[in-house]
């Protein structure tokens, strides 16, 4: 569907949902049978009480949303306080941990760049993740549209079979999966990320992508093949140029997904230089009984936040993968 | 159109069909699948084919030849009371924990499917907690459970709850919960955290669900005069339970095999109170050494993943031919 489309869908929902939301809304409700019209001081009771319930429902719907933010948020807002303030401050257990009893400090951040060994495990899980996204779209695009164009009915089955590999966890495969990175020659590198990563990028991307392919008409790629391209050549001059966002959306999740994995990094790669963020810091910037919580909470802010505005940009996208079609939208 | 194309195609002269064998979709269909196949085949077929061999075997770090034990391995887990500690907290952690993110993720779905003011915040904060990498969530977390700087610790003291005369009782009369450091209280803890971490993706895709519920059915209710409650039990539940089904689903398989949370909270202590089948397979065949062991041990994960795996197929087929 083009964007233009879905945001005319959009609209129309919208308005619809107003249409709905004033006919449920009793104060304009036609009077019934039972309700005299002439009655105006039963008339009126009744539109108070319709305006009591209307402030209640308000009320309580604001204070459930602010309930689950607090909740979801928490350790959130505990990161970002901790990231600048002061030891003298931060570790005195009678001090109110919401105020800054000392002024903010930028020193957490400097000391993270300049002492520690965050930069290289930036740097390692950058490179990572480009690698990993490359790899998934040279094996996600062409199953993609074999499963959604060539394969006919077999196609959906198929490419259920393939998202549900999506679903075998890390904690199953690590142990195997260790051997075949050490009889490779790249235990405690990188590239055994590289190398792992597809199996869980690969499957779920296929998947989204199958869903992007069969809402792109057929004919483009017929009247391309019509003007004398070769199918190959018809894909890649009509159908990759109009699927661009799905593409995007592929690139994004496997970026993302390279950013949250854990446990592959943790069994495979052991020497400080070659470490990821999310193990890295986790398992070098802890060590001993000195915790440079302010750093840490600095290295964790970092990568949530441009994360999550990430997920947030497409996050109907990747929903529509996860619910299997069970969803008709 | 596509009539005419393959005409064309036919009248080609005989070299040119040639050469554009991959044009034949019989041919070209499984080229393009290839890649992908491959790299399943290869790195998940066949080591779920090692990880089997391997829990039958003696396999170690250090000898890394495959000899057969029989279902030694599987003996000596059941055996072992950290396993069985480690097998009933899998299952409680799961269990528990969905349930909870069941009754949240719909109340959740419902207050985001309202209009109001500021609801792009609150949906980018509730999101937060799935969208950030679970290690680094998790750390934060362990943060916020610290043993002497927790702010939930000093919010606690400062009403009263915590400290000498605590209404909670003689165990709340220390300055601190020691969140992690009772096995109660961290079992608790590592229960809470799931919570946190699933229910975002529950939330939205059952509010994707929510959505998608035909307005004329809403208006139809409208109309008839169906209250509040009348409107979510008779209507919106009915309606949602195929997508409550793979959001709960999908919480079990995170939930089931999630090693990360157990690992940077706990580290399956107190005396591995908290251990879970995933974490007590990394501690025995990663940091033991004894792979044959962590290999059992994981391969327990097994047949939970294939129930899930099948109910997400039946539920998948059946929106197919909806």
């Amino acid at each position: 569907m083009t964007e233009t489309a879905r945001r005319l869908q959009e609209d129309d929902k919208t308005t619809r949902r107003q249409v709905g939301a004033t006919l449920a809304s009793p104060a304009v409700a036609m009077p019934g049978p039972n309700a005299p019209v002439w009655d105006d001081a039963a008339n009126e009771r009744e539109r108070r009480q319709a305006r009591i319930r209307q402030v209640a429902t308000r009320g309580v719907l604001y204070v459930t949303a602010t309930f689950f933010a607090l909740f979801a948020a928490l350790p959130f807002a505990w990161m970002i306080l901790t990231v600048f303030k002061q030891n003298t401050d931060l570790y005195d257990p009678n001090r109110n941990p919401v105020l800054f009893n000392d002024p903010p400090t930028l020193g957490n951040i400097t000391f993270l760049f300049e002492r520690t060994e965050y930069a290289t495990f930036a740097r390692n899980t950058l490179v990572v993740a480009v690698l990993v996204v490359l790899v998934t779209l040279i094996g996600a695009v062409p199953a993609a549209y074999s499963l959604s164009r060539l394969a006919g009915r077999w196609g959906e089955g198929l490419g259920i079979a393939i998202f549900l590999v999506y679903l075998v966890p890390p904690t199953l495969l690590f142990i195997p999966l260790s051997r075949v990175v050490a009889d490779l020659g790249l235990r405690n590198t990188w590239w055994a990320m590289v190398l792992v990563y597809p199996t869980f990028t690969i499957p779920f991307c296929t998947w989204l992508l199958m869903g992007f392919f069969k809402s792109i008409p057929r004919d483009i790629e017929e009247q391309a093949m019509i003007d004398g391209y070769s199918r190959l050549g018809a894909i890649w001059r009509t159908v990759l140029p109009v699927s661009v966002p799905g593409l995007l959306t592929v690139v994004v999740f496997s970026f993302a997904l390279t950013m949250h994995e854990f446990v592959y990094a943790l069994a495979f790669v052991t020497s400080s230089h070659q470490k990821t963020i999310s193990i890295g810091v986790t398992t070098e910037l802890i060590r001993g009984d000195v915790f440079f919580w302010q750093s840490l909470m600095a290295a964790a802010a970092i990568v949530a936040i441009p994360i999550a505005l990430l997920y947030n940009l497409f996050l109907d996208r990747f929903i529509a993968g996860f619910t299997l079609g069970a969803v008709k939208g | 159109m596509s009539v005419s194309a393959r005409a064309d195609a036919a009248a080609l002269p005989e070299t040119r069909q040639g050469r554009y064998w991959l044009d034949r979709e019989s041919v070209l269909g499984p080229v393009l699948l290839l890649p992908a196949v491959i790299y399943i085949v290869a790195l998940v077929g066949i080591p779920l084919v090692l990880a089997v061999m391997y829990s039958l075997s003696d396999v170690t770090v250090g000898d890394q030849s495959i000899d057969f034990v029989g279902l030694q391995n599987f003996r000596d887990a059941l055996d072992s009371s950290t396993f069985r500690t480690a097998l009933k907290n899998t299952f409680v952690f799961t269990i528990v924990s969905q349930m909870i993110v069941l009754v949240l993720a719909n109340i959740l779905a419902l207050v985001l499917s309202a209009d109001f003011k500021g609801k792009r915040l609150v949906r980018f904060l509730v999101l937060l907690p799935w969208t950030t990498p679970i290690a680094l969530g998790v750390l934060g977390w362990l943060w916020t459970l610290d043993n002497v700087y927790s702010p939930i610790d000093y919010l606690l003291r400062q009403v009263g709850l915590l400290g000498v005369g605590s209404p909670l009782g003689s165990d709340w009369f220390g300055t601190n919960a020691l969140w992690l450091a009772y096995p109660d209280r961290a079992q608790f803890s590592v229960l809470f955290v799931h919570v946190w971490r699933t229910l975002p993706l529950a939330t939205v895709i059952l509010l994707a669900g929510l959505t998608a519920i035909p307005q004329d059915v809403k208006d139809a209710a409208n109309v008839d005069g169906a209250g509040f409650f009348r409107q979510v039990f008779a209507i919106r539940i009915p309606l949602l339970l195929p997508i409550m089904a793979v959001a709960v689903l999908y919480g079990i398989v995170f939930t089931f095999t999630d090693m990360t949370v157990v690992y940077i909270l706990t580290r399956g202590g107190p005396v591995d109170s908290t251990q879970v089948l995933a974490s007590w397979a990394y501690f025995k065949g990663i940091e033991g050494g004894s792979l044959g062991q962590g290999a059992a041990i994981a391969l327990f994960l097994f047949p939970v993943l294939v129930g899930v795996a099948a109910m997400m197929l039946r539920i998948a087929k059946r929106a197919e031919t909806v």
